[in-house]
């Protein structure tokens, strides 16, 4: 008992030194939240102002609504779209004293909370469940008997809508309970600070604001040739409701949302047919996890696929034919394939929610309906040069179409408008597939990096580690499962952490958090980890990282001070002898 | 068989499997020829694709670390293979050069094929270069190697075949088949090398279901329980393939015509089979029917029919005696079913089929002809759908349409008793007072699983049974 609490503190004040020590070598410039060193530096200054903003906070809930904003406008921020992004900017802003308000033409939450992430979770929860039932082997090796698993459609389609709601209503809770004006209509910019909001086509209402924030999201984007009819041929929004249960239903397009369905039908009995237009099926992961992804979530599945076509015709089931998907060959466009199905899920990415924003008013124009922005989220206008007081976040700009980037990015931008630079470092936001396994990864991947290696002229490595090395996992009888990292040899900086297993999506985040912080290989590797714990299989990670020899390096003691380490010692004592 | 180049695919069946690639010694006879006396060492040995895993049957070449030309020796890895599972480094038992690839990156080959050549020595190179031509040549006369060679019973036959075996989609279209068939489908097909070509359709849309294929395969629906685990062994291989042990006892007579199963012929071969294993016992039962043709020339005008009467009644007596509807899965325990299906043999051209008559105890007699009717009209059709002939929990077969008088049945997988009716003669009887009478007799057989299904049972059942036939008015209630 003794030792280990003194190991653990330990770990901690090396790691802090060392931060410290990579913080002072550089010169700050921009302070730069999620980059590097700087971090560290700014956030102990921000512990030491916190108890005074708390107090402003208060006053500003306590104040919002009632008071006029400052300056003649009516509020300091307003909001579009109260999704995510949106939320998060908005509870920002209230912590940060500023008259706020969100406008929401549908429902608070979004995509993500009614469309997306969340009741998505619910029917992956279940499936993740009925495939470890129905796992005979699976169970049998774990000593348990069940006799033939079912579900109740209905039940199931009940509880992914009954957690959207739940979520839907916590997110309004907390913004009210904050003061924050919850504004309903489409909002419309009519000019330079200037948001008119109401009905659809009857904005009637108008209101002034120091800035503004457009948040308006995504919605899933169809492809020319595919008629909709919601039933048989449908997007995620209707998916998400699990009106049937397809026996076989084609998924066009293999990315993080046909991924993600593929594993619910497949658990739930369908069979399931991908449609993917390039050469290789997930493309945007780490092409070893693709591999694996493949051989784990693909292979052993009721899954075929057809790569490097389009589904140029889809026609909804009717008059007694099945659905009917035409395939042509992505380079050729020759016809090459009809397929028949019961069922289309169109999963081809999803395009910006950006009509009717008002943005020709201040010669804005949208790039494939995506806001341009800098990397402050500022917009950008036609001429190039940034409008004022006005910035974009989320789904609606297409830097990163992820519900915590559209909040982080709320965050950052209520962070410049408090008076604080800040520059949102994109490459330390992790991205997870809920797959069973799960997928998740952070930074760059293993290409990628090599092309900036080159580019840049240093060097890279790659370690990886197996989830069957890793006790927990095998305990859980879920040994398949990869983890690597891609780092620089020469400095130990972290470039990406791509892991496919067990709970993968939760043990992202030391990764992510390493890279925002920029804590490096050879300081995180004296973190300790509960054992057994997947978070383990990251241990082994940082711990197999290797270092190129360099002059003046490790000479820092590793060892904390005796002193420290007595009265340490002295107070585990006093505690574990009460 | 005797063309020379048959010996090295044969000797695939012996490739050992093991993480390594067995390489056996092929042309030693062609050296020997071509070298005179120096008998030995003119060797060129091919590397075989290897079973890495239990449930591999073909692995895919990711990339030869080794090219043409390339000398490695024993223990060098010349090839990475993917298989079901992994990755995996191939190493050579053999030192040599590679002499040709037969199966180049990126391609698959069965487990056990021949995927390079490797030759002992620069001189052999060339002879091995021959070599690979002509077994490419001669690949495709070589694909359907006669059933016959086989040895019976031995469980893994790994059937040599040459790396073009595994099937590229265009399937023949069948009457009514598109060639479409679900992903899983096309999974099993592979897996239990079936043509999708020649599986019998009973999808949506004309579509080859898995279950189409495993019925194809002589896989029996649903192998849910028990028999999963132990019994099919994983390559169950094509009818074809599965008819060989019959084929194996005896030479046929000369002149004699072998016609290979049909996929349903090859289904009940299996089923009949698996039935040696279930401990029955028959017990027999005289009854009375002039009541109960009273009663069918009754209805008949209303489309009832004698198979329905016979079904419902042995459906009521079900009822009443529920050990007699279960059955006996595992060897250990009983299966009480909850519904009381009355599965019914019927013929058909070419085979024998069993629709089943679901809830017999519940639906009166014109609904239960409505279905029989229907479910006739399928199976002669050969459109049933495979809860309609495999739900059954009891059979029926009456052979009494042909004057047969009795008979015993085979007791059908996955039930526990089959009643085999005969025909109703004209008989002379004596009753309780002695006094004699001519009265339609007709003797019923059932045959029973021992384990569940006990002699007192299957009286008191039959009795029951007596009971509603000669008392027939219950059944139209």
């Amino acid at each position: 008992m003794q030792s280990t609490a003194a190991v653990s503190v330990s770990a901690s004040a090396i790691a802090t030194g060392g931060a410290r020590s990579g913080a002072a070598r550089r010169p700050g410039g921009v302070r730069v939240c999620g980059l590097r060193g700087e971090a560290l530096a700014c956030s102990s200054l921000r512990i030491s102002q916190a108890p005074a903003r708390r107090a402003a906070t208060k006053a500003a809930a306590a104040a919002n609504g009632a008071v006029a904003g400052s300056g003649g406008f009516d509020y300091d921020l307003v909001i579009i779209g109260a999704g995510v992004g949106g939320h998060g900017a908005a509870l920002h802003a209230v912590e940060e004293g500023l008259k706020t308000a969100i406008i929401e033409g549908d429902v608070v939450g979004g995509t993500c909370v009614n469309r997306g992430c969340v009741p998505s979770k619910a029917l992956l929860a279940v499936s993740g469940r009925m495939r470890e039932l129905q796992d005979e082997h699976h169970m049998k090796s774990l000593g348990l008997q069940v006799s033939s698993p079912g579900y109740d459609r209905q039940a199931v389609a009940n509880h992914a809508n009954n957690l959207a709601s739940k979520i839907r209503s916590n997110l309004t809770n907390s913004m009210k309970a904050l003061g924050v004006d919850i504004l309903t209509g489409v909002g419309t910019i009519v000019g330079k600070q200037k948001v008119r909001y109401g009905k659809v086509g009857f904005p009637d209402k108008e209101i002034t604001a120091r800035n503004i924030i457009i948040a308006t999201g995504s919605v899933p984007f169809v492809p020319k040739g595919i008629e909709i009819d919601g039933k048989t041929v449908f997007t995620s929004d209707h998916a998400l409701k699990l009106e049937s249960v397809p026996d076989w239903i084609a998924i066009v397009g293999s990315g993080y949302i046909g991924l993600e369905f593929s594993d619910v039908y497949t658990a739930l009995g369908s069979e399931v047919t991908f449609v993917e237009a390039l050469d290789q099926l997930m493309p945007g992961f780490d092409p070893e996890i693709a591999k694996l992804a493949q051989r784990v979530l693909i292979n052993p599945r009721k899954i075929d696929y057809h790569m490097g076509v389009f589904a140029s015709k889809i026609t909804p089931a009717k008059d007694g034919k099945p659905v009917l998907i035409e395939l042509i060959d992505a380079k050729t466009k020759e016809h090459k394939e009809t397929l028949e199905v019961d069922a289309a899920l169109i999963a081809t990415g999803r395009a910006p929610f950006t009509k009717g924003l008002g943005l020709e008013n201040i010669n804005v124009v949208t790039q494939r309906g995506f806001v341009p922005v800098d990397e402050r989220m500022r917009v950008m206008d036609a001429d190039g040069s940034v409008v004022p007081n006005l910035y974009c976040i989320g789904d609606a700009n297409g830097k990163l179409m992820l519900a915590h980037t559209a909040s982080a990015q709320g965050i950052s931008v209520v962070e410049q408008i408090s008076g604080r630079d800040h520059i949102l470092n994109h490459l330390s936001i992790p991205a997870a597939c809920f797959t069973h396994p799960e997928i998740s990864m952070v930074g760059l991947t293993e290409p990628q990096a090599r092309e900036k290696a080159e580019k840049e002229g240093f060097e890279i490595n790659v370690v990886k580690t197996s989830f069957k090395a890793n006790t927990k996992a095998l305990a859980e009888n879920e040994g398949d499962g990869l983890a690597k990292l891609i780092y620089r040899p020469d400095t130990g900086e972290i470039l990406g952490v791509h892991i496919l297993g067990l709970h993968a999506a939760d043990l992202i985040h030391e990764a992510s958090n390493a890279i925002a912080l920029g804590t490096r290989v050879q300081d995180i590797k004296f973190a300790v980890h509960a054992h057994p714990t997947l978070s383990e299989v990251l241990d082994e990670l940082f711990k197999a990282a290797k270092l190129q020899p360099r002059e003046g390096r490790d000479s820092k003691p590793k060892q904390p001070p005796q002193p420290l380490l007595k009265v340490l010692g002295f107070i585990t004592s006093l505690l574990s002898s009460q | 068989m005797a063309a020379s180049p048959a010996p090295f695919s044969l000797s695939a069946s012996t490739v050992p499997a093991r993480l390594r690639a067995a390489v056996a010694p092929a042309a030693a006879a062609r050296g020997r020829q071509r070298r005179g006396r120096m008998v030995v060492r003119a060797k060129i040995r091919e590397i075989f694709m290897p079973a890495l895993s239990s449930t591999m049957t073909e692995g895919k070449i990711v990339s030869w670390t080794a090219t043409e030309g390339d000398r490695v020796s024993k223990g060098d890895a010349v090839v990475v293979v993917e298989s079901d599972k992994a990755d995996m480094d191939v190493e050579t038992f053999y030192d040599g050069i590679v002499a040709a690839v037969l199966v180049p990156a990126g391609e698959s080959a069965p487990v056990g094929a021949p995927i390079a050549l490797l030759a002992e020595s620069e001189e052999e190179v060339s002879l091995a270069v021959a070599k690979a031509q002509e077994l490419a040549k001669v690949g495709q006369p070589q694909q359907a190697p006669p059933p016959s060679a086989d040895v019976a019973g031995t469980p893994p036959p790994p059937p040599p075949r040459p790396a073009e075996a595994p099937v590229v989609v265009p399937a023949p279209v069948v009457a009514g088949t598109k060639g479409i068939a679900t992903p899983q489908a096309k999974k099993l097909a592979k897996q239990h090398r079936v043509d999708l070509a020649k599986v019998t359709v009973t999808g949506p849309f004309g579509r080859i279901t898995p279950a189409d294929v495993e019925a194809a395969a002589g896989i029996q629906p649903k192998p849910k329980v028990a028999p999963a685990a132990a019994a099919p062994p994983p390559p169950v291989a094509a009818p074809s393939v599965g008819a060989v042990p019959q084929a194996a006892v005896l030479p046929p007579v000369p002149g004699a015509i072998v016609v290979p199963f049909t996929t349903m012929q090859a289904a009940v071969s299996k089923n009949m089979v698996e039935s040696l294993a279930v401990p029955a016992f028959r017990v027999g039962y005289p009854i009375l029917t002039n009541k109960l043709d009273e009663l069918y020339e009754k209805v008949k005008s209303k489309g009832v029919t004698m198979t329905v009467l016979l079904a419902k009644a042995a459906a009521m007596a079900l009822a009443q005696h529920p050990v007699v509807n279960s059955s006996c899965k595992d060897g250990k325990s009983f299966t009480y079913n909850s519904n009381i299906n009355i599965a019914v043999a019927v013929a058909i051209d070419g085979g024998l089929i069993t629709p089943v008559l679901q809830d017999a105890d519940k639906l009166d007699i014109y609904l239960l002809s409505q279905n029989w009717k229907d479910l006739v009209k399928k199976a002669r059709a050969k459109q049933l759908q495979p809860n309609e002939y495999s739900s059954g929990t009891f059979t029926l077969s009456n052979l009494g349409m042909f004057g047969v008088d009795r008979f015993d049945a085979i007791l059908p997988p996955g039930q526990g008793a089959i009643m085999a009716v005969g025909a109703s003669k004209p008989t002379v009887v004596t009753d309780k007072d002695g006094f004699f009478s001519v009265k339609s007799k007709m003797q019923v057989n059932v045959t029973a699983d021992h384990r569940i299904v006990y002699g007192a049972d299957l009286a008191a059942f039959l009795q029951t049974f007596a009971k509603v036939i000669e008392d027939p008015d219950s059944l139209t209630l």
